[in-house]
């Protein structure tokens, strides 16, 4: 199978104390960025659908991934490579020219040329949590979209039982592909993804994998390449416009109660909860 | 973030793979460790796969490729986020363990001894130190004699980290006459008779590394576990220093490096007298100057690094560092106690514990005496 994987790299969110919000716009200069979250467990989703956990050494399928994002960005795109990726795509853009939209109809062309079998991404980036881009990508591809993939089952490779999380339980879809798949956090659960090669009982180490060294060097030598943003699409223009930027104000301190008839009183007369 | 001048993009990648390891598997466990005085034996297992636990060793003996400088990169992160310094240095005993094996061992005891640790399924610990003294290595007194195929080890070890679990503990023996053309090292396994754990030393820091008193009574172990020839010992583990040294000292940037991002935020959130603890001028400069002890002990821990990838051992400059390093440690957990209040003194902060870890490094590895020994027979006077 031939996965595309899309992925972004976010202000680290531990350190959001340090990101500087002016009217205009969220300072990103000097923050430090790690993959988003959602888009490291598409990632491994992409992998081991793609292996047999009893070799992982050996890819049995192709995984690409992409990033639309400046040069810098193309150590988070070096990181997926070591840890099994087989080749990586760069569109240059930085942020500030890209929205859910945009980014859903490159990708859209992209996919013309890579012909994936499927789409992984996360669910949402953590940074605008806009939760667009699969959505709008398997429209404009016109394929079946399964989203917040909590498990995956592959049927042969050529369909999907995606296990959704919805509020109040689990929906199961069996999608035929080409599809386009998102996931949420459990797909990296060590049970969530069953492959074609795989064995069925097989537990995965919980979480996304870690890269080796040797690894870390070998992704050096892996394609990379770069794509220009307008080499995708004529249309540029963004649907999003963002207005304007306010810090979220800052959270009063708490008080301490003595009592549980105390907090009882605060939350009827003060919060007006009860 | 503050880096090693050596650092590359390999070692931004392997930073992260650290801190990721970190934030996963100990840092939700950090406290409960240090306080249980242990971490789990399944973390070695855990950290191998990570791919972690092998760096600095070569692919061919199981390792995970890499040098000196790897290991100073990945072991700070897994500090800075980790929170526990004493899981990180049980969980790095192999570090000086295995040296010693590496470098004089036949391709039989690598394949015996090596491999198994570097798959996280055994641990390893280096015992030279004995109750009747460590500085003085050159007059150690544990007897290994030979008898057969045998020796027979009479003696005692203490203050071995790793030492209550190890499986593999690379034993510094005396097989020939006084001094220190009569040491060798001997690789001593659990469970061969004679070999016992008699104490779990308590002590003032590290807790989440254990440290044990070791016992030899007419021990058998076989000849074929003898590193090298009888009396290489020595230059072995005087060799193992420049290395551990070296480690040493990059602990301690690291947990000063810790101590110092832990006061900074402080500062910023402690408000007294109407402003933040950094609105006076006195905890700026003194938040300035840990930074600056700090990239001092970075800069020249980095050079003795860089050196020893480039095959310039420097056992005067390893020592230098590490008194650098652990004066400035020393120093900058004082200085994080202090900005901290009486919160410093609370076992709830990370500097408390930082405080104590930090106290071991003038004495661990070669005291600061010794090193200024070391430095003073290189400078000739
Ligand atoms: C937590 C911990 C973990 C350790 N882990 C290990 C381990 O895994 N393996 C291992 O083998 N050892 C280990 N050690 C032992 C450590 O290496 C020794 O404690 C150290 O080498 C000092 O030896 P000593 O304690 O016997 O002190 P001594 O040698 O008795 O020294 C006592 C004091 O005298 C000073 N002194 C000694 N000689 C001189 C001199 N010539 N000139 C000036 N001053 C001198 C010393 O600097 C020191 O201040 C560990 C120690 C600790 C505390």
């Amino acid at each position: 199978m031939k996965i595309l994987v899309s992925l972004k790299r976010v202000a680290d969110p531990d350190n959001a104390n340090k990101i500087k919000v002016t009217p205009q716009k969220i300072e990103t200069t000097g923050l430090e960025f790690k993959p988003n979250p959602f888009d490291e467990y598409a990632v491994e989703t992409a992998l081991r659908l793609t292996e047999n956990a009893a070799n992982t050494k050996q890819r049995l399928g192709e995984v690409t991934v992409v990033t639309f994002g400046p040069k810098e960005a193309e150590s988070t795109l070096r990181a997926a490579l070591a840890t099994g990726a087989d080749k990586a795509i760069r569109v240059d853009a930085t942020d500030d020219a890209l929205d859910g939209d945009l980014v859903a109809r490159a990708l859209a062309k992209l996919i013309e040329t890579e012909k994936p079998d499927l789409v992984l991404l996360g669910k949402q980036e953590v940074e605008g949590d806009a939760n667009q881009v699969a959505q709008l990508l398997a429209e404009y591809l016109g394929w079946p979209q399964a989203t917040f993939a909590g498990s995956i089952k592959s049927e042969g490779d050529t369909a999907l039982l995606v296990g959704r999380e919805i509020d109040g339980g689990t929906m199961n879809l069996r999608v035929t592909l080409p599809a386009v798949v998102s996931v949420d956090l459990r797909i990296v659960a060590p049970r969530s993804v069953q492959s074609v090669h795989t064995k069925a009982d097989h537990a995965y180490p919980e979480g996304v994998r870690f890269a080796a060294l040797m690894a870390i060097m070998a992704a050096k030598k892996k394609s990379l390449t770069e794509v220009k943003l307008t080499d995708l699409t004529g249309d540029v223009g963004l649907k999003i416009k963002y207005t304007g930027f306010e810090p979220p104000p800052a959270r009063k301190a708490g008080v301490k109660v003595k009592s549980v008839s105390e907090l009882v009183e605060k939350l009827k007369t003060e919060a007006k909860v009860l | 973030m503050a880096t090693y001048l050596f650092e590359t993009a390999e070692h931004a990648a392997l930073r992260a793979q650290a801190r990721a390891f970190a934030t996963r598997s100990v840092r939700p466990h950090a406290r409960a460790w240090e306080e249980a005085g242990e971490f789990p034996r399944a973390l070695y297992a855990q950290i191998a796969a990570s791919g972690l636990l092998g760096l600095g060793y070569r692919e061919a003996i199981g390792g995970s490729g890499g040098d000196v400088t790897h290991v100073l990169a990945a072991s700070e992160e897994l500090v800075l986020e980790g929170h526990s310094v004493g899981t990180v240095v049980g969980l790095g005993s192999h570090g000086i363990a295995l040296p010693p094996i590496v470098a004089l061992g036949t391709g039989e005891q690598i394949e015996r001894f090596v491999r198994p640790v570097l798959r996280g399924e055994k641990i390893a610990a280096l015992a030279v130190t004995e109750p009747g003294g460590g500085s003085d290595v050159a007059s150690l007194r544990t007897r290994a004699v030979r008898d057969g195929d045998d020796y027979v080890v009479d003696g005692a070890k203490t203050f071995i980290t790793s030492g209550v679990r190890a499986d593999v503990v690379t034993v510094a023996v005396r097989t020939g006459g006084p001094g220190h053309g009569g040491v060798s090292m001997l690789v001593i396994e659990r469970g061969t008779p004679g070999f016992s754990v008699s104490k779990r030393l308590e002590k003032m820091g590290w807790w989440a590394s254990d440290t044990a008193e070791l016992t030899f009574e007419e021990c058998r172990v076989p000849a074929a576990n003898l590193l090298g020839d009888e009396g290489s010992g020595f230059v072995a583990i005087m060799a193992n220093f420049v290395t551990e040294r070296v480690y040493l000292a990059g602990q301690c940037v690291a947990i000063a490096e810790l101590a110092y991002r832990e006061s900074v935020q402080y500062a910023r959130d402690r408000h007294a007298f109407g402003k933040p603890l950094s609105g006076f001028q006195v905890t700026r400069h003194k938040l300035a100057d840990m930074a600056t002890r700090i990239a001092a002990a970075r800069a020249l821990t980095g050079e003795v690094a860089s050196r020893l990838v480039a095959a310039d051992a420097r056992p005067e400059l390893a020592a230098m560092a590490k008194n650098t390093a652990t004066d400035a440690c020393s120093w900058v957990v004082d200085q994080a106690v202090q900005i901290h209040g009486g919160y410093g003194y609370m076992r709830d902060f990370v500097v408390e514990r930082l405080f104590r870890d930090a106290r071991l490094y003038p004495i661990g590895g070669g005291t600061r005496e010794i090193m200024n020994e070391v430095i003073s027979k290189t400078e000739g006077y």
